[in-house]
């Protein structure tokens, strides 16, 4: 659309052109989001449900390295990278709704801002890697790695979902992750293999993240071992390029479901969509 | 009356806006139905704070053409590749300084590249090959940040998916 001036966009029939990312509608708006037949709809939505938690509480740790990172590029790309996971997570509790409305918090909200905004820590699902609070570039590295390594091999068996809403998810993230992974794996063989401070922080960075990499692979079949293999190779091979060594740590045992650092990120991330809730943005 | 998809090939994107939709392949489809006209676009990434716009753009084009009821459908699949970037589009990036993007990689095994492979990226300024990668990530989610050894230019490359 050409417009005279930019003020003359802002006076026509809606306000979406205000900025990027206001006027929000679902994002599952004319899809057909009918359960397939032979897809038990509860078990879809817990799944959708459990990784669109991981992407939307992984999208926050990423953000708030916008204004603090090393480099500008470096800002952008934790942006962006950020912004593919909270798109993901935009995808799949809108899905998780559809398939199971009595998942969402009952308040006057889109289905995906209930869920993001109204629900309280013991209501997530997401792993306890993407919650841990991190001011440190090296472990936001490590972890990343870890995050995209796994979260990539997982999405490439969800493109032979049984929903086809999934499936469509699925294929679209795997190109993302491909991008996040690479970036993620380049800074660990960089910083790895570089000044003596820089590889001791790095084995620290991989050290702190490593015990929560056994709960990513709580599965028992054929396939749940495969995607650890291949989890497991692709670390290997980032580890020996950055001349660090693989850590051997015993997990975290399991007290509770979350850590201590879900509540003070849900308490900022939340606040102004509970302080506010008759906001429109 | 000029058809529902003459109009909508007419709306451009809000963030390449020397493109349109269409030139991005992110316009699938228009139908004109009793009902009112139907129109499907895909986003180019999973996050794609543009969508809105789009939508908006072309209810208001749609609009002002005469066209009463739109409704704008997303569709997921088959996922948008830069493969879709028309032979016009790929023209009018590099006319605006964006170098457009080659072959999208196809399926299989995905590897781990430790090091970004070597690619033939003219600058879209002076031409020369000489050039090289500084981000993956630039200002928009489907840019890369790339950099002319010999006209020492920064440019941003639509990066191929």
């Amino acid at each position: 659309m050409s417009f005279d001036n930019a003020y003359e966009a802002l006076t026509e029939d809606n306000d979406t052109r205000w900025a990027f990312g206001t006027g929000f509608t679902d994002p599952l708006a004319g899809m057909d989001t009918s359960v397939p037949s032979g897809v038990d709809a509860a078990e879809l939505a817990r799944s959708c449900l459990w990784l669109g938690d991981d992407a939307l509480i992984m999208s926050h740790r990423l953000q708030e390295w916008v204004a603090a990172a090393p480099e500008l590029e470096d800002e952008v790309a934790l942006a962006n990278i950020g912004l593919d996971l909270l798109g993901q997570a935009r995808l799949l509790l809108a899905r998780a709704a559809k398939a199971d409305p009595a998942l969402v918090p009952a308040v006057n909200q889109s289905d995906e801002d209930a869920l993001a905004f109204f629900r309280a820590a013991e209501d997530f699902h997401n792993v306890r890697l993407v919650e841990l609070a991190g001011g440190d570039f090296a472990f936001s590295m490590a972890r990343l790695l870890v995050f995209s390594t796994w979260r990539l091999a997982l999405f490439q068996r969800l493109v032979d979902s049984p929903d086809q809403v999934l499936t469509a998810i699925a294929a679209k993230g795997v190109k993302e992750l491909t991008y996040h992974r690479d970036y993620a794996a380049r800074w660990v063989v960089r910083l790895g293999d570089g000044t003596d401070l820089s590889h001791e922080r790095m084995q620290a960075g991989l050290d702190e993240v490593w015990p929560y990499v056994d709960e990513l692979f709580d599965g028992e079949n054929e396939d749940d071992k495969a995607l650890r293999e291949e989890f497991d190779a692709v670390m290997a091979q980032v580890i020996t390029a950055g001349a660090l060594k693989q850590p051997y740590l015993r997990p975290v045992p399991t007290a509770g479901r979350h850590t201590e650092h879900l509540e003070p990120l849900l308490a900022e991330m939340q606040s102004v969509a509970r302080a506010h809730p008759d906001a429109t943005w | 009356m000029v058809s529902a998809r003459a109009v909508a090939e007419t709306v451009t994107d809000p963030e390449l806006p020397m493109l349109t939709l269409a030139d991005l392949g992110v316009l699938r489809e228009v139908e004109e139905t009793p009902d009112g006209v139907v129109v499907t676009i895909t986003p180019t990434y999973t996050g794609c704070p543009a969508m809105d716009a789009m939508r908006s753009d072309l209810r208001s084009a749609l609009h002002q053409a005469g066209f009463g009821a739109v409704d704008v459908r997303t569709v997921l699949s088959p996922a948008w590749t830069t493969d879709w970037i028309t032979a016009t589009g790929r023209q009018k990036l590099a006319e605006a300084g964006i170098a457009p993007p080659g072959a999208a990689p196809r399926g299989g095994p995905i590897p781990l590249t430790l090091t970004a492979p070597p690619k033939r990226v003219a600058c879209p300024r002076c031409g020369s090959p000489d050039t090289e990668l500084l981000s993956e990530f630039s200002a928009t989610a489907c840019k890369a940040l790339r950099r002319c050894r010999a006209c020492a230019e920064p440019f941003e490359h639509v990066k191929e998916i």
